[in-house]
């Protein structure tokens, strides 16, 4: 399943957020979107999951999704939205309840998605008991246990120390790899674009538009840190972005 | 709160070359549990009482002596009048407080949910809040008759507003983030107010509880004085026209065991339903 963004504008009340935005989001890629803070990336994806409704313009889903697929457009937040009194199992098993999945099927999956996420002695856990990290990682699980066409992931990392940070980058890429997954990625953070990302649309500052995309044709597997290329890379989103995020920071905000 | 740990450092530890330690000063501002410190002041304070009282320190028309007052404590037990006393009130309890928080938790779960409701209701419940609910006893008693229905009515009147009060501040302080989270994985809205709504809420809850069944239980002294044959309010009501300040005292003491316990119990669920608090 493709997704299509056509001529996305989007308001809140008189000030505009996002100006024009058309993307194509084919299956099986991950697209990051970077931008400076307050360009308007997290709203644009809620936007894409219907979260919240754009004032013009349409998000289209072309084809149908996967069969099997629970939750086709899933999210994963930046702050876990973990519930506190529900165990790591319990966490899983709440978004299979309602789908009617339950008993030995849903511990089934449960076991399944704990295992490729290399949680699978934290099952009875409860989120105040694991690091970061884990919390994540149990996000990430969750929201494959609904088996979704498109993984919607807001600044994933960006609440975790950077070493954290790099092993969950790794664990991304494993599970990417086994298992190709079509993702859109918001971050403020290029190394982890250039090392996720497929493609990676640059946005401008307040109205947020489509400044650029950037295609990378290196495979995820072979993108390791210290890669020449990468660095590179990323240098040029850098200098794309310097100014915008300068002028972003003088900005008073006036929402 | 600020018991200071350490005392500052002087200087003169300042041995070879202007060397010297760097002087603690982060001690205090942290509550730790300390066990026994609330019975010692409670023991010390009876003691104190009954050594004064006994020497004529006190004289025994200012206050009882404490160990007379624990003997007409015994002798209420044996005599068997303090489960004639104690059991309707209990029961009054609650029934009242029953009905008055389950109403309370309904309500306040609804003004948080529905802007509807709580443009509706939250100006009503300001205004009945403030009423002193003992004021409106006598109308209870013409509705409700003199019998228990209006003494239900009165402790389930005055646990309910505070009870709305708390519960739709807590239903309030829910994360949205979590709320945003179900509706991101499709659940139902029955499944988003029963699994994330309601046990977020509950912490808040709860705490609103603490300060409505306190409440609960001086209405139901109030109730009880105003018209009951048993109960510990007709007790105190009783010694206090007598002026049997012994009678008094275990009548007082009785109300104030009642309200350690039930405060016990709501820690005791605060314990079992919040584990996963930090």
């Amino acid at each position: 399943m493709d997704l299509k963004l056509d001529n996305i504008s989007h308001f809140y009340g008189e000030m505009e957020i996002l100006r024009a935005i058309n993307l194509d989001i084919p299956a099986g890629k991950v697209i990051c979107i970077v931008g400076p803070s307050g360009c308007g990336k997290s709203t644009l994806l809620r936007l894409i999951g219907g979260l919240e409704r754009p004032t013009r313009g349409e998000v289209l889903q072309l084809g149908s999704p996967p069969p099997g697929s629970i939750n086709p457009l899933t999210y994963i937040f930046q702050d876990f939205a973990l519930l506190p009194w529900r165990t790591v199992e319990g966490n899983i098993s709440l978004v299979l309840e309602d789908h009617g999945i339950k008993g030995s099927q849903a511990a089934d999956i449960i076991s399944d998605v704990l295992s490729r996420t290399r949680l699978t002695d934290f099952r009875r856990a409860l989120p105040k008991q694991l690091s970061g990290g884990m919390k994540q990682r149990v996000a990430i699980s969750r929201a494959l246990a609904v088996k979704p066409a498109v993984m919607l992931m807001d600044e994933p990392l960006s609440a975790l120390d950077s070493q954290t940070r790099e092993l969950l980058m790794d664990d991304l890429v494993n599970l990417w790899t086994n298992e190709p997954f079509t993702a859109v990625y918001v971050t403020h953070n290029l190394n982890e674009a250039v090392r996720l990302g497929h493609s990676i649309v640059v946005l401008s500052r307040r109205p947020g538009e489509i400044r650029e995309i950037v295609e990378l044709d290196i495979p995820l597997e072979g993108r390791k840190m210290g890669n020449i290329e990468l660095e590179r890379q990323q240098q040029l989103l850098w200098n794309l972005m310097r100014e915008e995020a300068m002028a972003a920071d003088k900005e008073l905000i006036n929402v | 709160m600020s018991d200071i740990a350490s005392k500052p450092i002087t200087g003169e530890n300042a041995s070879p070359a202007g060397q010297k330690t760097v002087a603690f000063r982060g001690g205090g501002f942290a509550p730790q549990s300390r066990r026994w410190v609330g019975a010692i002041v409670f023991f010390a304070l009876i003691g104190f009482v009954e050594i004064a009282t006994r020497s004529g320190f006190i004289t025994s028309l200012t206050l009882p002596i404490p160990s007379e007052v624990f003997a007409t404590f015994i002798g209420l037990w044996e005599s068997g009048l303090l489960w004639k006393h104690l059991v309707p009130s209990v029961s009054r309890l609650i029934v009242g407080a029953s009905i008055g928080a389950t109403l309370g938790i309904g309500i306040g779960i609804l003004i948080g949910l529905f802007s509807l409701a709580r443009a509706g209701l939250v100006p009503l419940i300001a205004a009945i809040f403030p009423i002193p609910k003992i004021a409106l006893l006598p109308l209870f008693v013409i509705w409700f008759g003199i019998d228990e229905p209006s003494k239900y009515a009165l402790i389930a009147f005055g646990t309910f507003t505070p009870t709305v009060v708390a519960t739709y501040g807590a239903v309030d302080n829910v994360d949205r983030t979590l709320i945003r989270m179900g509706q991101s994985f499709s659940l139902s809205w029955i499944s988003i107010v029963t699994k994330i709504v309601l046990p977020g809420a509950m912490p808040g809850i709860l705490s609103g509880l603490r300060v409505s069944l306190a409440i609960a239980i001086i209405l139901l002294v109030a109730a009880e004085m105003l018209g009951a044959e048993y109960g510990i309010g007709a007790y105190i009501l009783e010694a206090g026209s007598l002026y049997d300040l012994e009678r008094l005292f275990v009548g007082v003491t009785i109300l104030s065991i009642l309200g350690v316990g039930v405060s016990s119990l709501i820690g005791l669920a605060e314990n079992r339903l919040l584990n996963w608090r930090i």
